[in-house]
């Protein structure tokens, strides 16, 4: 499986998270996305017409949206990362999976704006972050009281993996993640997996804890 | 407390391969200017009708508010033609332009911030090195600068013993040269560029003059920018914002020779933008 990817790309990394935290190994191909915009150029265009990364290419397979992605990966190397076959879980992780859109949009516009120089309309791209911020704090507090940990179902799911980087990185678009206490548990519920990988922004949870991917070198 | 001395320093506004004639707004020292192309297609900066002084080089465009004395230092290594130099493009930070530099001289935090990169949390010391300031060129070097490293460059193939030398030749630049794993013998050149939008805020312009036949330019461009941007998160929650030049202020950990050297040559020069004189 190859890996169109970007370091700084919370989307890319999804799918990195995902891989590692499964035992997957990619093959990654870095695409020159700031300051070259090699994703708006000729070979990638052709791949993905929408002109964005992650794209996973696994033999005839090219898939251009990370929810796609991290529902290939799981489907074929880790099914317990899926909802089971109960309506509500699929439901739920589907509502979750189309939810990261907005977090990608709202929080991972500002971030771009505010980090890379990129054009944006940076107080309303905070304001819509805040608001979805707002509403996976409500929606993990109630999970919480009903002793649950993760978005869908009892367990961490690819839902949690897809919400999780946007979230993380708001600090980066001067979104404060100070208000959101279950939010915080949750991110460090993510964090405390065992082989978690680390992007610049998202730390591991343990100082001491050596990275999985170290000896791969 | 005035801003003359830095008024007349040189910095970067931005990269030569993307200037346009429509050309991009921009901040240096809190004036607006405008960094282009102007109708002859020559790089210009314009500050409220003003054309600022210009000099083109390390791949960006450089100018200044006032009337700079010295021309633009120069790398010489950097000429070699069989080095690959490296464009990383502009980083955003809410920080102060001498915190930012500051930072990059300061290589005790390698182990703690570049974990299992640039250092490790089992190998956190520092020999003794050797700083002065050189009289003739008035630039803060340090050198015999040596460090455990697991993944030195991109071009590693595991870890080693680095070997550093950093030189501040301007009050918002760095330039380090590292042992260059394919090359012994020479150096790797890494420099962070710095441009002082207000007090706490700069735009970061890393930039990079390598020996390296294996990795790609976009290998080379993703390495800097993962480092660059695990020091962005700790830059934007120093406190306090501005870099304490008062020797009171200075707490023994952060402050490290390279770093003590460089907070009082910018006092000596009044190189005061974006530093705090007094404790707040
Ligand atoms: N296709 C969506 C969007 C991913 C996304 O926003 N990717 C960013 C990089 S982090 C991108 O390529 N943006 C360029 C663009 O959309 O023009 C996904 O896979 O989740
Ligand atoms: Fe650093």
């Amino acid at each position: 499986m190859i890996l169109y990817d970007y370091i700084l790309s919370p989307s890319c990394y999804k799918v990195r998270l995902l891989a590692s935290l499964l035992g997957v190994k990619l093959e990654l191909r870095a695409v020159d996305f700031h300051p070259g915009r090699e994703h708006k150029g000729d070979e990638l265009l052709a791949l993905n017409p929408a002109g964005s990364i992650p794209i996973l290419v696994d033999g005839e397979d090219v898939l251009t949206e990370s929810a796609a992605i991290l529902s290939y990966i799981a489907a074929k190397h880790g099914q317990n990362w899926l909802a089971t076959s109960d309506a509500g879980e699929v439901g739920a992780q589907q509502q979750w999976l189309s939810f990261s859109h907005r977090l990608t949009s709202a929080l991972g516009g500002a971030r771009l704006v505010e980090m890379l120089h990129f054009p944006g309309d940076l107080a309303a791209l905070q304001e819509a972050g805040i608001a979805a911020l707002r509403e996976l704090e409500a929606a993990l507090f109630a999970r919480r009281l009903t002793g649950q940990t993760f978005l869908v179902g009892d367990r961490i799911t690819i839902a949690d993996i897809a919400c999780f980087p946007y979230v993380a990185l708001a600090p980066d678009g001067s979104v404060s993640l100070d208000p959101y206490a279950s939010i915080r548990i949750w991110m460090r519920a993510i964090r405390a997996q065992p082989r978690f990988i680390e992007m610049p922004g998202i730390h591991r949870l343990h100082e001491l804890a050596p990275d999985p991917l170290a000896g791969d070198a | 407390m005035s801003d003359q001395a830095m008024r007349d320093a040189w910095f970067p506004v931005g990269l030569l391969s993307g200037l346009t004639r429509a050309g991009t707004a921009s901040m240096l020292m809190g004036e607006d200017i405008t960094v282009g192309l102007d109708d002859t297609g020559a790089p210009s900066v314009d500050c409220g009708g003003r054309k600022l002084p210009t000099v083109e080089r390390f791949g960006h465009l450089w100018t200044s508010l006032g009337a700079p004395e010295k021309d633009l230092f120069t790398i010489p290594e950097a000429d070699h033609p069989e080095r690959t130099l490296v464009d990383v493009g502009v980083v955003r930070v809410k920080c102060s332009p001498l915190r930012a530099v500051e930072n990059f001289l300061d290589i005790a935090h390698f182990p703690f911030v570049h974990t299992d990169i640039l250092g490790e949390e089992d190998h956190p010391e520092v020999n003794n090195y050797k700083v002065e300031v050189r009289k003739d060129e008035d630039e803060v070097w340090a050198t015999k600068v040596e460090f455990y490293q697991p993944q030195a460059a991109a071009s590693a193939g595991g870890g080693i013993i680095t070997e550093y030398m950093y030189r501040v030749p301007a009050p918002t630049c760095s330039v380090l040269y590292k042992t260059c794993p394919p090359r012994p013998g020479e150096w790797d050149v890494i420099c962070l560029f710095v441009q002082p939008l207000t007090e706490e805020l700069c735009d970061v312009w890393p930039w990079m003059a390598l020996f390296d036949d294996t990795s790609t330019i976009t290998d080379l461009i993703h390495f800097q920018q993962l480092i660059f941007l695990q020091d962005r998160s700790i830059l934007e929650n120093q406190i306090p914002k501005k870099l304490p030049l008062d020797p009171a202020l200075e707490t023994p950990t952060r402050a490290d020779l390279t770093s003590v050297a460089y907070r009082r040559w910018l006092k000596r020069h009044d190189y005061t933008y974006g530093a705090q004189l007094v404790a707040e």
